[in-house]
């Protein structure tokens, strides 16, 4: 394998393709493809996934160079821009963004969505820029290492996840596993992906199962949806929440004194971005459990806590990068977004793999290049939207009632063109509404439909692949990689059950003093 | 937005739409359906194939794609023979073997009987590949593992009774020894569990294989004949002494709902075709590995009819 071709003092080579990249014509796309990325993800479901698909056939007409720029710029922007919406309307844009909207929203409707957004928007640009040159600098070492996990490792970090339903934004552990079960039974609706059984299929609409897209929009956005409406046509401008200006200056000193949150996020966006499958879905959820884990203000997290946007948009955009290293250079998609660029990267003839960067250099450093120039653009048209974007919240409730129910609507239609799409995020969101109303919360609901598959699927392949080789306990319990994951997972069980018995006690405490 | 403004105008159209006859069809932008997600092979060799469609002498009109994912292609197929529209405005894409293979295993709404071919545009061999330190170097290396370790050979594919899964029973077949099928959620999965060596071979597209030959040794081709434009010295599986046909090979084409106008099945019959030879497709296709195979009507029809015949058999017993 000849990927060391792009090691050593050739990695500063991205230097010298910078020309490109600063040309009138390029920048005019990068300014475009960022601005239209950011309203793409700002829109419940589109998903970056979607924009780039969508963006692709515009990308015929133009030159390989300017094509891809348009595709980076707009990957960049859209993993960042699905955070406007979670934090101003608590509808995440992607499922990426579900952890961003615990307490960015919190903080919106505090009348602090002006601070929330730039630091969003700051995190997003720090952790975005060192995924890029954990791209740039770390691939050749890196490409190996992703391609190493097989499905006894990604059943393992499944199940790692699933360690972080009971405590995620609940009160009650019990609760929040009760949600994650539902969402695990949600995401087995449909044919098994695997063996192709058909499972609580009772209607033909729920064949192809229960779009994660749809599920998130339905569960976060209509239960809001109705809540607004139960206050009926009552004036609210007396007590319209004031939203208080913030310094931009204010918003960058702040990110960096919480650096332990920006730290643990991009640390856990490059991994969880390097383990092809996985992909973003879960790295915002699980740096965000982290970073609440380690920091002095845990009981402050959920109620509007900036460390916990920190750490979920960092993360978010961390994965950016590294998600690319096992494309560029195996040409295997390591996210479904990285599937659908391999796709525009074919269709201007450039074959990503061990001699991409000998033979179409000059395009894959501009394309790179592009994501990296992609940061600064979307961390400038951020911070200046954020100013009035955060005005949202003053929209009497009535009317931001209707619009969330239009956009969520219309993005949950145009995930599959599918009406019956509509009509699942509105039962879903229905239900979500009842659960609500007795402290069940959405997010682990959310992580059961995503994990469940992640499990299911890859235990299910490595039964198979064990039956062929030493048996299952051989397959799943042997082997460093598995070792090390079955540890976090013990650690991370023991860590809960540690700290809820020291909340009892604490509680217990109290209630004697009292 | 101009794709979605396209779907809306298309939409609109469709809705005030007025008898038609062939003379004027198609007086208004047409749609394709794909049953698979956007950025996929077949979605991305759909929107290759069609970007001359609105050229005067084609259809003169712009051809919109329009993708209804989910179950392997069932909830797409579903959806087209069941409810859409029999004016020609609505076309969908094929994938065979997938659609007849599924048509046979499942309950499904579609079949050869009540859908129309129009034309083929591409076909994708599945090739056998091994990671590159692998020990295999042929397909008689692999027979000799396989009967020496029944059941012990572990093969990726992309998912059941899709082209994969057919040529991988054939070759199981063949070699005359039981392997180990390991089922993937799409093409790309399998062949990243081959080149992370989580499997010991995997059945893959021609077009991806090729992509990813620095990193594989390709054992052979599920064809009747080499693939001259890519794959030049890679032998076939039966020129190995394996009895291993082209039934396996994964055609993607057009097709519209039975109940069409004939003298629009006509019209698209003669001006589809020739679309698919257009110059700038061909490069396009060739650009991104994939292999272009034009079919008219006829043959595409035969076709289907051969698969027909020979899926019902192999899938009989399982």
């Amino acid at each position: 394998m000849r990927i060391g071709a792009i090691s050593g003092w050739k990695n500063v080579e991205f230097l010298q393709h910078f020309g490109p990249v600063f040309t009138l014509t390029s920048m005019a796309i990068l300014c475009g493809g960022t601005v239209g990325g950011l309203l793409l993800g700002a829109t419940p479901g589109l998903s970056p996934t979607m924009a780039v698909a969508l963006l692709i056939p515009f990308t015929f007409h133009m030159t390989p160079i300017h094509g891809l720029m348009l595709l980076g710029a707009a990957y960049t922007a859209t993993v960042a821009g699905g955070a406007i919406s979670a934090i101003l309307l608590k509808i995440p844009g992607a499922p990426a963004n579900i952890a961003t909207a615990l307490d960015g929203n919190a903080m919106a409707k505090r009348g602090e969505g002006a601070k929330a957004l730039q630091i969003c928007f700051i995190s997003s640009f720090i952790g975005g820029v060192i995924g890029i040159f954990v791209l740039i600098f770390l691939t050749p070492v890196l490409a190996q290492f992703a391609l190493g996990f097989g499905p006894s490792h990604m059943f393992w970090i499944a199940i790692l996840g699933v360690t972080i339903i009971g405590s995620l934004d609940s009160k009650s552990v019990v609760k929040g596993l009760l949600a994650g079960a539902v969402g695990l039974w949600i995401a087995m609706i449909g044919y098994d992906s695997i063996q192709g059984v058909e499972r609580f299929i009772f209607s033909e609409h729920l064949e192809g199962g229960v779009h994660i897209i749809a599920a998130l929009i339905g569960l976060f956005a209509i239960p809001q949806v109705i809540e607004m409406l139960e206050g009926g046509r009552i004036r609210h401008d007396v007590e319209v929440v004031k939203v208080q200006p913030h310094s931009i200056f204010k918003a960058v000193s702040e990110t960096i004194s919480k650096f332990r949150a920006a730290t643990i996020g991009s640390l856990i966006g490059v991994v969880v971005g390097l383990i092809p499958g996985a992909g973003g879905q879960i790295a915002g959820l699980v740096a965000y459990d982290q970073a609440r884990r380690f920091s002095p203000n845990k009981e402050r997290f959920g109620t509007g806590e900036s460390e916990g946007v920190i750490a979920a948009e960092t993360a978010n955009n961390a994965m950016v990068g590294p998600s690319l290293v096992p494309l560029l250079t195996l040409s295997v998609p390591g996210s479904p977004t990285a599937a659908v660029l391999l796709g525009g990267l074919l269709i201007h003839g450039i074959f990503p793999g061990p001699n991409l960067f000998e033979q179409h250099g000059d395009v894959a450093w501009a394309f790179i290049n592009s994501l990296l120039i992609g940061q600064f653009l979307m961390l400038i048209f951020g911070l200046y939207i954020a100013g009035w974007a955060a005005h949202v919240v003053r929209i009497p409730p009535p009317i931001l009632a209707s619009g969330i129910l239009v956009l969520g609507i219309f993005g949950a239609y145009s995930v599959q063109s599918s009406y019956a799409d509509v009509v699942v995020m509105m039962v879903l969101g229905l239900g979500m509404y009842f659960l609500s109303k007795f402290g069940f919360s959405p997010a682990p609901l959310v992580l059961g439909v995503i994990l469940g598959p992640i499990a299911e699927s890859n235990y299910v392949q490595g039964r198979i692949i064990a039956e062929a080789g030493d048996g299952l306990l051989a397959y799943f319990c042997t082997g460093g990689l598995n070792l090390f994951l079955i540890a976090l997972v013990l650690a991370s069980v023991a860590y809960s059950v540690l700290t809820e018995i020291r909340m009892r006690r604490f509680e217990s405490n109290q209630g004697a003093i009292a | 937005m101009k794709k979605f403004a396209l779907g809306m105008a298309a939409l609109t159209a469709i809705a005030v739409a007025s008898p038609l006859s062939a003379a004027d069809y198609p007086d208004r932008p047409v749609s394709l359906m794909v049953a698979y997600s956007p950025g996929g092979a077949t979605d991305f060799q759909a929107r290759i194939v069609t970007m001359v469609a609105a050229n005067e002498e084609y259809l003169g009109q712009p051809i919109v794609i329009i993708n209804k994912p989910g179950a392997g292609g069932k909830v797409g197929w579903n959806n087209f023979a069941s409810s859409s529209k029999t004016d020609g405005y609505e076309l969908a894409a094929y994938n065979v073997p997938h659609f007849i293979a599924q048509s046979i295993k499942f309950k499904t709404k579609y079949s050869i009987d009540n859908l129309e071919p129009i034309a083929n545009w591409g076909a994708d061999p599945a090739v056998f590949v091994v990671n590159k330190d692998s020990p295999f170097n042929s397909m008689k290396d692999v027979a000799e593992y396989a009967k020496a370790n029944p059941g012990k050979l572990t093969v990726s594919g992309a998912g059941l009774f899709v082209g994969h899964h057919i040529a991988y029973l054939q070759i199981e077949k063949a070699l005359g020894n039981e392997l180990k099928y390991v089922p993937h959620k799409g093409g790309a999965p399998a062949m990243k569990s081959v080149l992370g060596g989580q499997v010991m071979a995997g059945v893959n597209n021609l077009s991806d294989a090729y992509r990813s030959r620095d990193s594989l040794k390709i054992l052979g081709i599920a064809d009747l004949n080499r693939n001259e434009e890519f794959l030049p010295d890679v032998p076939t599986i039966k020129e190995q002494g394996f009895e291993v046909d082209d039934s396996s090979v994964n055609f993607r084409g057009v097709m519209v709902r039975k109940g069409t106008p004939q003298d629009v099945i006509d019209k698209l019959a003669a001006k589809v075709p020739e679309m698919f030879k257009n110059s700038r497709v061909a490069k396009q296709m060739k650009a991104g590995g994939s292999p272009l195979r034009v079919m008219t009507r006829d043959e595409v029809k035969a076709m289907w009819e051969r698969r027909q015949k020979f899926l019902t058999e192999l899938l009989a017993g399982l």
